[in-house]
């Protein structure tokens, strides 16, 4: 399983809870940098930003952990990760609360998302670390960028209505 | 840099010659008698030969060598271009091709392509003694004179990849002959130029008349060389031609400087080089209009004149770089004639295969993206479109259909059509497989385009029935999604009885435009200058219609208008004094309706991610002089659902 697996993982918080992402995915760490609204995206990925002269679409992982979403502060950082979608290598920004650690998560550390018990769809969630007597949630990104890559059509659809 | 593999090097060039060969062939069947056609068709021939050869691509040589020869005998008016001739030489073009790149497979056909080809060119009689080497074969030495032949080959030769060993085994084959080197115009070693073929040959040779063969072996060489065939006396002693040789060199030493060698014209650089060099001209324009917009908001004079001639540098930096990377469509269209030519032998269907626009110019990587889709519309309307000979008869057609590709410039876009003369689509048909398939129900009310994107859809292409009887099936959700991929649209047009055609819009680059900065509410967004007609300001009274009619009186005609405010969920009230901005694409035209015109800017399109794919609108996003980012607007895809937007409204009103 995949549960089991030791990573080196990139400690970001959401709201009040902490996630973990795979450190040798991340290239870099921005502070807030303007960001460009796309009309008619999903939610979780509505803003484009510049990075080095790329432009990177924006995630927001709160969205689809259904949590609230406040309004940038000083620690909100965006973590700039490479990952595959679909096969082909992509860049994406996400946004974070704020930025904490680098650290290793033991194997035996992890367990497998609950089924019950979680406010989060499970398929979303890659395992469940321990750390200093608190949880570390590790995400599935790549299940969730797949599900949000294919979600854009009905956006498209908003679209329509709107010019009606 | 990286030194060029010289095999792959040949390949390329032997690539390109052989495309220059099947045009050559498939001209020549229209117009068998041309005989510079027949010449460059030779020529490119034996150059496949000479530098198949230097390269160690011994098959083909050989293989070619013979190919040349029962060419030689059109050439020579001794045989005609027909089509069957033609037939088998484009499948010995394929053996080559196929030789080339696959050099160490044994590769089989060769030798019957070629007896056919003697059968052709004989006139039926095959000479299987036709073992030709031709001059070889004429060697009665005994009857035989003696030549004298002087050459001196062109200063260029050398860099031009001839080599003079070649040359003189292939004059050793006319006859017997007795070679001598002259070496009185090299120069000193302080003015030697490595590259110049300094040596000249004296070639005493043995034979009938050698003429003709010795023309042969310089011909291409012999427009620039110096070369004199004189008939020796029967005895006549050697040596004795050399005093006048002697006397006539200090006139000659001086000759290779004053020779002008022809300056390169076209130079093979690898594609990512250009793509390199195309990113960096993107990163400088992004840079210079940050430094612009800064100078503008400078009282420094100095600043603002550099910030003004670096403008105008990179703007110009910028169209000659987009210019390196333009290539005529025509060399794509070539390709498809042999396409056409084969498919009309296999079904049976006599075809006349036209094409314009060859010279519309765009992006090389759009261009090679291009090749398969075409492919699947050209091979659907020969396939599917056009109707067998008898049934053409029978319709009162003209028996020969006529598939047309045409390719024009159409505001910032390149429209690209495939038409056939044939039956045209049988749309009561599309729709009855189209409920079968489930992809609408028998009430769905779809407009005649509607009903013509049905055939794109995935698993519509899969029915087997459909492709048979009103066809337009296979693949044609693969054409769809690369068409999509490059920002493109596909429009279906047909006429009952009279044929259809399949046009893709296109923007004609996917790299750098000239676009208008506008803003909506907090939002910028950049509009391709190329799609802008003209800007006029919102009538004040246009508010209280907002609901009723969107419509412009520009000038007597009416054009719809959109509200970008509502196209875009934009927060807030509208507000005063908007300005319209009118794009067209294609046939259409629309109003945009923007808060303000921010102004112009040269802007580097970067494609979306894919998550962002699905979103029409927008046909990519650009980086300001600010260093925020801006979406482009993708003007087609507004004009489209504007007009479907007016549609709606009429229906509304009719309802």
């Amino acid at each position: 399983m995949t549960a089991a697996t030791p990573i080196t993982a990139l400690t970001i918080r959401l709201e009040d809870e902490l996630f973990a992402v795979e450190a040798s995915k991340v290239r870099e760490i921005l502070d807030l940098v303007p960001v460009t609204e796309v009309p008619h995206a999903s939610p979780f990925v509505s803003g484009l930003i510049n990075v080095r002269g790329r432009v990177v679409p924006l995630a927001d992982l709160r969205v689809m952990f259904g949590m609230a979403q406040p309004e940038p502060d000083q620690d909100t950082r965006i973590v700039v990760m490479e990952f595959d979608l679909d096969g082909e290598p992509m860049i994406a920004g996400i946004l974070a609360d704020k930025v904490h650690d680098v650290t290793d998560i033991e194997a035996d550390s992890i367990e497998e998302a609950p089924k019950v018990g979680m406010r989060w769809r499970p398929e979303f969630v890659r395992g469940i670390g321990k750390r200093n007597g608190g949880f570390i949630i590790i995400p599935d990104l790549g299940r969730i960028f797949e599900t949000q890559g294919g979600r854009s059509a009905p956006a498209a659809a908003s679209e329509e209505r709107s010019a009606s | 840099m990286n030194i060029a593999d010289p095999t792959e090097t040949f390949r390329q060039e032997a690539r390109e010659l052989l495309d220059q060969l099947e045009a050559g062939l498939l001209d020549l069947e229209q117009d068998p008698s041309n005989s510079s056609l027949i010449n460059s068709t030779f020529r490119a021939l034996h150059t496949i030969k000479g530098s198949g050869a230097m390269f160690g691509f011994t098959a083909v040589a050989e293989f070619v060598h013979e190919f040349e020869t029962a060419f030689d005998r059109v050439r020579k008016g001794q045989s005609q271009a027909n089509t069957a001739l033609i037939g088998i030489a484009l499948d010995a073009k394929d053996h080559i091709h196929r030789l080339i790149e696959t050099p160490e497979a044994q590769i089989a056909g060769g030798s019957e392509i070629l007896a056919a080809l003697r059968i052709v060119v004989d006139g039926g009689t095959p000479t299987p003694t036709a073992k030709p080497a031709p001059a070889k074969t004429e060697k009665p030495a005994s009857a035989a004179k003696t030549w004298r032949l002087v050459f001196f080959l062109p200063a260029d030769a050398l860099v031009y990849g001839t080599n003079p060993l070649l040359l003189l085994e292939e004059l050793a084959q006319i006859g017997p002959c007795t070679v001598t080197a002259l070496t009185d115009r090299v120069p000193v070693l302080e003015t030697l130029d490595p590259e110049v073929p300094h040596i000249g040959w004296q070639v005493d040779i043995v034979a009938d008349d050698p003429a003709a063969a010795i023309d042969d072996v310089f011909l291409f060489l012999r427009d620039n060389m110096e070369l004199t065939l004189t008939e020796l006396a029967a005895e006549e002693p050697v040596i004795e031609a050399a005093p006048e040789l002697i006397a006539a060199l200090p006139k000659l030493i001086e000759k290779p400087e004053a020779v002008e060698r022809p300056a390169a014209t076209s130079l093979r650089v690898p594609a990512e080089r250009l793509d390199e060099l195309m990113d960096r001209v993107g990163e400088l324009v992004i840079a210079q209009a940050r430094l612009s917009q800064i100078a503008a908001l400078s009282s420094d004079t100095a600043l603002k004149t550099i910030a003004e001639e670096l403008e105008r540098l990179s703007s110009g930096l910028r169209d000659t770089t987009m210019g390196i990377r333009m290539v005529p469509i025509g060399t794509l269209f070539s390709r498809f004639r042999r396409l056409v030519h084969d498919l009309s032998g296999e079904l049976g269907k006599p075809i006349e295969f036209i094409t314009t626009g060859e010279d519309t110019e765009l992006d090389k990587t759009m261009i090679e993206r291009l090749a398969d889709p075409l492919v699947h519309l050209i091979r659907n309307a020969v396939d599917h479109g056009l109707e067998s000979a008898d049934r053409r008869a029978a319709a009162g057609k003209s028996a020969k259909g006529t598939v047309r590709l045409s390719a024009v410039y159409s505001g910032a876009e390149v429209a690209i059509s495939v038409s056939d003369d044939g039956a045209g689509l049988d749309t009561a048909r599309i729709r009855a497989k189209a409920e079968e398939n489930g992809l609408i129900t028998a009430d769905t009310k779809l407009t005649e385009q509607e009903l013509y994107q049905l055939i794109f859809a995935p698993g519509f292409s899969t029915a087997k029935e459909v492709t048979s009887l009103s066809g337009r099936g296979v693949g044609m959700d693969v054409v769809k999604r690369t068409i999509d991929g490059l920002r493109g649209t596909i429009e279906l047009s047909t006429v009952p009885g009279q044929g259809t055609t399949a046009t893709l819009r296109l923007p004609l680059t996917l790299a750098i435009i000239d676009g208008m900065l506008v803003r909506v509410g907090k939002g910028r967004y950049t509009i391709p200058l190329a799609a802008v007609e003209e800007c006029v300001e919102l009538p004040e009274n246009a508010a209280a219609h907002a609901r009723g009619r969107n419509f412009l009186d520009i000038r007597g005609s009416l054009v719809p208008y959109l509200r970008l405010r509502e196209v875009f969920a934009t927060p807030g009230p509208a507000e005063l004094h908007q300005k319209v901005v009118i794009v067209s694409s294609g046939e259409g035209r629309i109003g945009l309706v923007v808060d303000q015109i921010i102004g112009n800017n040269q802007t580097v399109i970067k494609q979306l991610s894919k998550l962002h794919s699905g979103i029409k609108s927008f046909s990519g996003a650009t980086i300001l002089g600010d260093g925020t980012v801006a979406l482009i607007l993708d003007t087609a895809h507004l004009v489209a659902s504007g007009q479907s937007y007016v549609d709606r409204t009429i229906e509304g009103k009719a309802a």
